[in-house]
């Protein structure tokens, strides 16, 4: 019936092409596809880096060998060719800049095209105010837009990071992870894999093996970071994998919010990205990590699209600490991430806040872990799963509460929404509660974008386009107001383009 | 302005409208009554373009223009507007952001400049004060968790805002207790003009002792069977609908 014809015309708006997907053309020094001992030995050797780094490297490679994939996640985990896979891309003749002036024009303009200016004049997203929506501020008060410090990561180099000086002013280290291990080497082996070891899961000890950069963030005693810090990372290079490492350390009492966005060109081959994040938070301090994760998702058929296998994970060492993650996961073929908080300081509190989109063939199984160890602890985890078009969602978490946590709580909230009748909206929680004093909630809804929603708003005047993602951005809400307001922007475009349409 | 001639509608298989005509000018105002079932509601649904309604004969003209032919949101940008017997609840859309967004696409499609923020704040605080709606509400998600009778007033307060050509009201006044039905009253007769009309579509006679139709009109059956002025409501109210049978 009429009906039909209208699920189709809204399934038909959810293919709408990705617009990150081009390839940029610049000479590549490129590692042949292999892993072996030798990948590591040179991959090393191209950083130079010192002998415990590449120890340290090749124990998590032997670790490696011994280690099979998961069988635990909601999908048929793809076959893996780990020797498919060419371990070391960075453009030519970069591997450091003293300023922007040497960067290439061609890698300039990648990044000025993604909407990540390297210039630290420009800000970041370029949002225009006219743009922006009503403020619901009663006051009616606008805030300025607070200034945002990247390190762009295309492949697997660092190719600039800005307002490092400003930075440096006041005690803070940013600087990509391959300069970290040069000038702060006793930092790096501090922390290096005391939050996510080696051993965790195979794609983590893949990844302490082979890792090329990331970032590295510093924050002394008592400082409170004053601007936004960000990495950006870009996927270039065909048959490649994207292995980035980032280590964030928030001294006692310091504070800082940090951001990471992505995007890879459109190929038909799938390429893996496996990433480690590890945060330390000591006692008082606070780190706020948000992403906006848009790698390629493959087309509407399937073909192509990144394989996300990412470990994230916090602790919270201080009593007092915090760790908050948000997530905006709307790319990628497969997500299988769990960013984690381990509350081990007294009084300490973690965060999840998450929206995940799955539409076409995409595949998200992603979800949190909150390990309650000290004392009045606490923990909230909001997720948001939108599933359209043949995406699965599932939404995979623990709350774990140690026998001496004392008084810790948890709030878990899961919703789900549907957008037409082939996709589906799945929800895992695990509790294990070893201490009778523990207070657990669990909410969950799963809700389809109804007929009678979207007739309300054309009735206004809206066509059924701007009304789903009306729709979709208000289930969204709660997350998206907890990401930096740049980011915020541009995440409700991507949701925008991620779902036009497909409503049944 | 309004001109619907012969038309017959079904939902399914079932026919529900079986011949109504109705001639509404600007500057009227036309009350429909009837019993449970006649088709008021329908009617309602299928002027403002309701998908599940198909017009099997017939035609509705607004100013000229053939309606039936046009999705939902183009009927709205042409001005009209439904105010809903049950108001949707969409939770995380602002209230204000809605309406502006709405009133922006009626805007461009009359060939007239987005408002801007601050042009558009300043109307909505005139409108909230015209129709007297609580300025808590305007922030909040659109219906969301909203009374009743804060809907209903939602309804009317996006009425003030969208400035519609021809407005139609269904049963705005069911659920709403006599504060509530005052307020809302007094909101529809301070919007009426000379370039606007209103059809009132409701079960008691209650209504149009707040709101003074020019034309009653009785549905039943799919067809209007009786129409006078507002003395019809106050006969219908002692006699009930099955005399006119």
């Amino acid at each position: 019936m009429e009906n039909n014809t209208d699920t189709e015309f809204l399934e038909s708006l959810a293919d709408k092409e990705y617009e990150h997907g081009f390839v940029t053309n610049i000479e590549m020094d490129i590692l042949p596809p292999g892993l072996n001992e030798d990948t590591i030995r040179f991959i090393s050797a191209k950083k130079n880096e010192p002998q415990w780094m590449l120890e340290w490297r090749l124990k998590a490679y032997n670790a490696f060998l011994k280690m099979e994939l998961p069988t635990w996640q909601n999908f048929k985990m793809p076959e893996m060719n780990f020797q498919g896979i060419s371990y070391y891309a960075a453009p030519k003749n970069t591997p450091k800049y003293n300023s922007l002036d040497e960067v290439d024009p061609e890698l300039l303009a990648t990044f000025e095209k993604l909407g990540i200016p390297l210039n630290e004049r420009k800000k970041l997203l370029g949002v225009k105010d006219d743009e922006a929506d009503v403020i619901t501020d009663e006051d009616g008060n606008v805030s300025e837009r607070p200034l945002v410090a990247i390190d762009a990561v295309f492949d697997s180099v660092s190719v600039a990071t800005t307002y490092k000086e400003e930075l440096k002013k006041h005690g803070i280290i940013f600087c990509s992870i391959s300069e970290a291990i040069q000038d702060h080497p006793e930092l790096v082996k501090e922390y290096i894999g005391s939050v996510v070891p080696q051993t965790d899961n195979i794609f983590a000890a893949l990844n302490s093996a082979v890792f090329s950069d990331g970032s590295f963030v510093y924050i002394p005693k008592g400082v409170r970071c004053p601007m936004e810090l960000s990495t950006y990372f870009r996927i270039n290079a065909e048959n490649t994998g994207q292995f980035e490492r980032t280590l964030i350390i928030a001294d006692e009492g310091a504070y800082v919010s940090y951001l990471e966005g992505c995007t890879a060109p459109q190929r038909d081959e799938h390429q893996l990205h496996a990433a480690i994040v590890e945060i330390v938070a000591h006692k008082d301090a606070e780190v706020k990590y948000s992403t906006v994760q848009n790698w390629y998702p493959g087309d509407k058929d399937g073909l192509g699209g990144v394989y996300n296998f990412v470990t994230k994970r916090g602790i919270c060492k201080g009593a007092n600490s915090i760790i908050s993650w948000t997530q905006v996961e709307t790319g990628s073929a497969i997500t299988w991430k769990y960013p984690s908080v381990i509350l081990q300081g007294d009084n300490s509190y973690g965060e999840f806040y998450s929206v995940a989109v799955a539409k076409g063939k995409q595949i998200a199984d992603t979800g949190t872990k909150m390990i309650h160890i000290g004392k009045n602890t606490r923990s909230r985890i909001i997720s948001k799963g939108i599933s359209a078009g043949n995406g699965q969602n599932s939404y995979r978490g623990l709350v774990s509460i140690g026998a001496k946590a004392d008084n810790a709580r948890n709030f878990t909230q899961c919703d789900s929404m549907l957008i037409g009748d082939r996709c589906g909206a799945h929800t895992f929680p695990y509790i294990d509660a070893k201490n009778p004093t523990a207070t657990l909630e669990h909410e969950a809804t799963t809700s389809k974008i109804g007929e009678d929603q979207i007739f309300y708003l054309n009735a206004r005047g809206i066509d059924t386009e701007k009304a789903v993602e009306m729709i979709v951005n208000g289930f969204a809400k709660e997350v998206l107001n907890k990401l930096p307001m740049e980011f915020a922007v541009e995440a409700q475009k991507l949701l925008a383009v991620s779902l036009e349409g497909s409503v049944g | 302005m309004l001109s619907i001639k012969n038309l017959h509608a079904r939902v399914e298989d079932k026919e529900i409208l079986k011949g109504l005509n109705l001639e509404v000018k600007a500057g009227e105002v036309h009350a429909i009554m009837g019993p449970n079932g006649a088709g008021k509601s329908s009617l309602a649904s299928v002027l403002a373009g309701r998908e599940n309604y198909e017009v099997t004969e017939g035609s509705v003209t607004l100013d000229g223009k053939d309606i039936l032919e046009m999705a939902p949101e183009e009927r709205a940008r042409e001005g009209v507007f439904l105010a809903f017997q049950y108001p949707i609840e969409i939770p995380g859309v602002s209230n204000i952001n809605f309406l502006k967004t709405a009133l922006n696409e009626i805007r461009t499609h009359r060939g007239l400049d987005p408002m801007t923020a601050k042009e558009f704040l300043q109307k909505s605080k005139e409108k909230q004060a015209l129709v007297e709606f609580d300025a808590k509400l305007v922030n909040r998600s659109l219906n969301e968790g909203f009374s009743g009778g804060e809907k209903k007033r939602n309804e009317i307060f996006q009425l003030a805002m969208l400035e519609p050509k021809l407005a139609i009201l269904d049963e705005t006044d069911s659920g709403l207790d006599i504060d509530a039905l005052r307020i809302v009253s007094r909101g529809v007769n301070k919007l009426r003009s000379e370039n606007n009309a209103f059809i009132l579509i409701t079960h008691y006679q209650r209504l149009l002792d707040y709101i003074v139709p020019d034309y009653v009109h009785v549905l039943s059956d799919g067809k209007i069977v009786k129409t006078g002025g507002k003395e019809l409501a106050l006969e219908l109210e002692e006699k009930g609908y099955d005399w006119l049978k």
